[in-house]
């Protein structure tokens, strides 16, 4: 099997059974994805597949040859942070971090998403969307943060969008 | 999870030739490896489906729509053409799940998406959902998300789905590929089976039959709504829901499509409830009697009791809205 993950092709061999979160962490040794339920509730597994976002834990791996997988690895380096991690680091949008690369991978797809002009369910029009707190909770339902650092999420998500606008 | 045999299809016709005991088919997977990985489900062979060609939606001659049965529900939702004519499905498919899932989940894997009743997950627990024969451990267990309308001594898991209620409201067509080639094209109204004594049975696909397309007639007359109670603001199933279209004409209710989510072992539709609005003024105490007879036979279990009264007052209060 061979995969292009942030860039980088990778030629390995799985078993059938292996998630894509698995291979991320357990055979590639990329291990910002992280393992929360392992069933699709919480969302820190969430990485891009051609820039979509999904949940990790829920894929297997033999179903995504050729797919173009970005994780959190891919996002920013520590010296050349994404916009969203900058974001998060100023204000403070974690405490223990176990749920942050999830947060800001769902993140970079979410806004993707609003580009594109898709609605959410808070959204009093389906035709016209607009960008307030209460669209950035409910379009990042699918990430659990157990330290509840939501209001400061929120935040870091706000200020990131109002400077992509 | 136990090991299977992955197969890729290179077609429809590719994929219905793996027919045997024990395959199934794999698109988004969401529900499926969910459930593999907790070995509810254990198939033997796994077809994986995700890359054919039916993640496009069409326009058809009679005015509405063909949907691939790959189209994502994220897709589907934000589709122009859903949202501007078919609100009700836009708004259901929002409603359900989280980004992430809906970015993978499919319109035809959300058709068969199983039951989320704590003791069909519960392997230690007796499911003859599960274990066809098991016993039900439901009955007399802790029952606040189950079913209240259409159970059986054999069981009370409901149909957790969002999209499908709104699919029944809108009257979709299912059109399928069986094993043997042949296409068949099955209303919604008649794709769920009642669990009677053989609740492990869902659907009226034979095995090896797949979903290809799900059809949709122009949208019916009228405003449309989608209204989901739930114990979270977000990413929950439903308690309760209502998907409705309801037209209105010289203050007389002119027709009516409801159908109802977290009621019942299916998408609930009763049309002798429509029946009972049309050709009347919108009132609370005409609302108030379509939600009785909807209810007339629903069976509390205890802790699910609370659905009556609530499946009461969201009815009355989404007639309200689309009756404005």
């Amino acid at each position: 099997m061979h995969f292009t993950i942030n860039g980088t092709l990778y030629q390995v061999e799985v078993d059938n059974r292996v998630s894509l979160l698995d291979l991320l962490r357990e055979h590639l040794a990329l291990t910002g994805s992280k393992k929360g339920c392992d069933h699709g509730q919480c969302g820190a597994c969430t990485i891009l597949i051609n820039g979509r976002r999904i949940n990790s834990c829920l894929s297997l791996a033999v179903m995504h040859q050729d797919d173009d997988i970005t994780t959190i690895e891919g996002l920013g380096s520590p010296e050349d942070l994404h916009p969203l991690q900058a974001a998060f680091v100023s204000h403070d949008g974690y405490q223990c971090g176990y749920c942050t690369p999830g947060q800001i991978c769902s993140a970079v797809g979410m806004l993707d998403e609003l580009k594109k002009g898709w609605p959410s369910h808070v959204s009093p029009s389906l035709r016209d969307v607009d960008l307030n707190d209460d669209e950035i909770s409910e379009r990042m339902s699918g990430n659990i943060c157990r330290c509840s650092a939501y209001p400061n999420i929120v935040d870091a998500i706000r200020d990131v969008a109002a400077a992509q606008a | 999870m136990k090991s299977f045999v992955y197969e890729k299809a290179t077609s429809p016709q590719d994929a219905v030739r793996f027919v045997g005991n024990g395959a199934k088919f794999i698109a988004g997977g969401t529900n499926l490896l969910d459930l593999m990985k907790l070995q509810i489900e254990t198939p033997e062979t796994l077809v994986d489906i995700s890359r054919l060609n039916l993640d496009r939606i069409e326009d058809t001659d009679a005015g509405g729509l063909l949907i691939g049965a790959l189209v994502p529900n994220s897709d589907l939702a934000a589709d122009a053409r859903v949202r501007e004519r078919y609100e009700v499905l836009s708004r259901a498919l929002l409603a359900g799940a989280s980004g992430q899932l809906r970015n993978k989940a499919t319109t035809g894997g959300n058709l068969l998406q199983r039951t989320r009743c704590y003791y069909f997950y519960d392997t230690a627990m007796a499911c003859n959902k599960r274990v066809p024969g098991s016993g039900c451990s439901a009955i007399g267990g802790y029952t606040r998300i189950l079913a209240v309308l259409g159970t059986s001594a054999a069981c009370i898991a409901t149909h957790p789905g969002d999209m499908p209620v709104a699919m029944r409201a809108l009257d979709a067509t299912i059109v399928t590929l069986k094993a043997d080639g042949d296409r068949r094209r099955i209303s919604i109204h008649d794709f769920y089976r009642l669990p009677g004594d053989t609740p492990h049975i869902e659907t009226g696909l034979e095995p090896g039959e797949l979903i290809t397309h799900v059809e949709l007639p122009p949208p019916p007359p009228g405003r449309q709504l989608y209204r989901k109670v739930r114990d979270r603001a977000s990413y929950a199933f439903a308690l309760v829901s209502v998907a409705g279209v309801v037209s209105v004409e010289n203050g007389i209710i002119a027709s009516a499509c409801l159908a109802f989510g977290g009621l019942g072992p299916m998408p609930w539709r009763d049309t002798s409830v429509e029946a009972l609005l049309l050709g009347h003024a919108p009132s609370d105490a005409l609302f108030a009697q379509a939600a009785d007879a909807l209810l007339a036979s629903a069976k509390g279990q205890g802790a699910n009791d609370f659905k009556i009264p609530l499946t009461k007052r969201t009815l009355i209060a989404s007639l309200r809205e689309l009756t404005a």
